[in-house]
């Protein structure tokens, strides 16, 4: 056990120094949580856009349900992954269990209904200003939709970074279905949880920095291409 | 009609029809919101060509016509055909310009491209409609940053690009500077020279008095007067428009 200064001292070095390991797992939690935002933005986003211009029966629960999804707990995902993925489960032959596969698969369903409801807000709203004149120049369901999805790209940057960001930081789900499994499951967060444990908070505080640097960066970057587009009345 | 529906994925109404869109009749055409009554059994006849102007007092029911004979609301009651056809199968060879113009986020020119390439048009025309409505200087700026005489000539851009036959303008003019209203006038003249039938909802008399061949009058959801502007402005026939025209109170 360590002093937090010596802890942060060692952290300072970790990341100064470039640690191999460190390197390594920064990667892998940015490739898995990445790849599970671009994969929730494919299918939250059409899945958004259909239902904030579509009215039908029972659209009120679905949106009840799609709300209620965001807030899904990731260790009950990562159980249900689990459950499938498992040598026993009806995926399981295809042996994905403790892979970044797994991992991927389990952050895609916690993030894409929050993806979807989010986008379904955005959306809606723009749809109530264009539907008028959408239904005027007589244009497709499937026009409208990429039209809309075109027109609120900086809106729903927004909303693939809420994706993300609830992805990379969590642990629970990728706990579970990638085991934590050094060099080769082994992301940020649950290096974090198993250093901490362990009582090496020198890694553990050296990975939480780089969490945090991840968010600013990666907000600071999206809020600046939202101003410009704001300046051009593109928001 | 359907086959070719669903060959090119577009829906019913965007499909080329031989069958003429006018003359337009509608008949007994009522809309009603709850209690209230905003068209109260309207007959109307629009011929093959013009420009008819569709006057009234605030709350007479001008802008929810036009958007029921464009099929944009589906009346409470009565009918609407387009050389007998309705309104939801010929809304796709009309274009309507609304009051305040709903431009897409994205340039002046994208705006236009999008119209020509979501109806299959030959997108080559887009540097020669902007420069119709004097815009070709104005192509890469964004189209929400125009200054409200632009974004209405753009709007008007975007209803010719779809080549309308029937063209519906809802006050397209209101709050411009004289200069954007000639303007607008001028390209809606154009149009109307080019065979387009013009159908134009105004507050303003002495626009009126420049664009109507013919004059609609409404007054209490009904037309209280349809006459040729010639014999309308000299001399209107109910008391309704004669106030209106001497700057009086209509209710």
């Amino acid at each position: 056990m360590q002093s937090i200064g010596e802890a942060f001292t060692l952290a300072l070095q970790l990341v100064l120094s470039g640690d191999a390991d460190l390197i390594e797992i920064v990667l892998l939690s940015l490739r898995v949580s990445l790849s599970a935002t671009a994969i929730a933005c494919l299918i939250g986003l059409p899945v958004g856009a259909l239902v904030a211009i579509s009215r039908f029966r029972g659209r009120n629960l679905v949106l009840v349900v799609m709300n209620a999804l965001m807030g899904l707990p990731p260790v009950v995902v990562g159980l249900l992954v689990y459950l499938h993925l498992s040598r026993s489960g009806p995926l399981g032959f295809l042996g994905l269990l403790y892979t970044p596969t797994a991992m991927i698969i389990a952050q895609t369903i916690l993030i894409a209904p929050i993806v979807a409801a989010l986008s379904r807000q955005v959306l809606e709203d723009l749809h109530a200003e264009y539907a008028e004149q959408f239904r005027s120049l007589c244009l497709t369901r499937w026009q409208s939709v990429q039209a809309l999805l075109w027109d609120a790209r900086y809106s729903l940057l927004t909303v693939g970074l809420a994706g993300f960001g609830r992805a990379v930081a969590e642990v629970g789900a990728v706990i579970i279905v990638g085991g934590n499994i050094d060099h080769l499951t082994r992301v940020m967060t649950t290096a974090i949880a198993l250093e901490t444990s362990k009582g090496d908070l020198g890694l553990a505080l050296a990975l939480g920095i780089i969490l945090l640097v991840i968010a600013l960066g990666v907000n600071a970057a999206v809020q600046t291409v939202r101003l410009t587009a704001t300046r051009q009345a593109y928001v | 009609m359907s086959d070719a529906a669903a060959m090119t994925g577009l829906p019913r109404a965007a499909c080329p029809a031989s069958a003429p869109v006018l003359p337009l009749t509608a008949r007994g055409l009522t809309l009603r919101f709850g209690e209230t009554t905003v068209i109260d059994g309207l007959d109307l006849d629009l011929g093959p060509s013009g420009c008819t102007m569709i006057l009234g007092p605030n709350g007479s029911g001008k802008s929810l016509l036009l958007k029921l004979l464009h099929g944009l609301i589906k009346p409470t009651a009565g009918q609407i055909a387009w050389g007998g056809q309705p309104p939801g199968a010929v809304t796709a060879r009309q274009a309507l310009v609304f009051q305040k113009p709903v431009l897409l986020r994205r340039t002046v020119a994208a705006n236009l491209d999008f119209v020509l390439k979501s109806r299959g048009h030959d997108r080559a025309r887009l540097a020669a409609l902007l420069d119709h409505v004097g815009l070709a200087h104005k192509a890469g700026q964004p189209a929400r940053l125009l200054s409200g005489g632009e974004a209405q000539r753009l709007a008007l851009a975007r209803a010719l690009a779809t080549d309308p036959e029937v063209l519906f303008l809802d006050e397209p003019t209101a709050s411009l500077d004289p200069a954007s209203v000639l303007a607008i006038e001028q390209i809606v003249a154009d149009a109307r020279d080019r065979g387009v039938r013009v159908v134009f909802v105004s507050h303003d008399i002495g626009q009126a008095r420049r664009m109507a061949d013919e004059v609609v009058f409404l007054h209490r959801g009904r037309v209280a007067e349809h006459a040729p502007a010639a014999a309308f402005f000299p001399e209107p026939q109910s008391q309704a428009a004669r106030d209106y025209l001497n700057g009086n109170v209509v209710v």
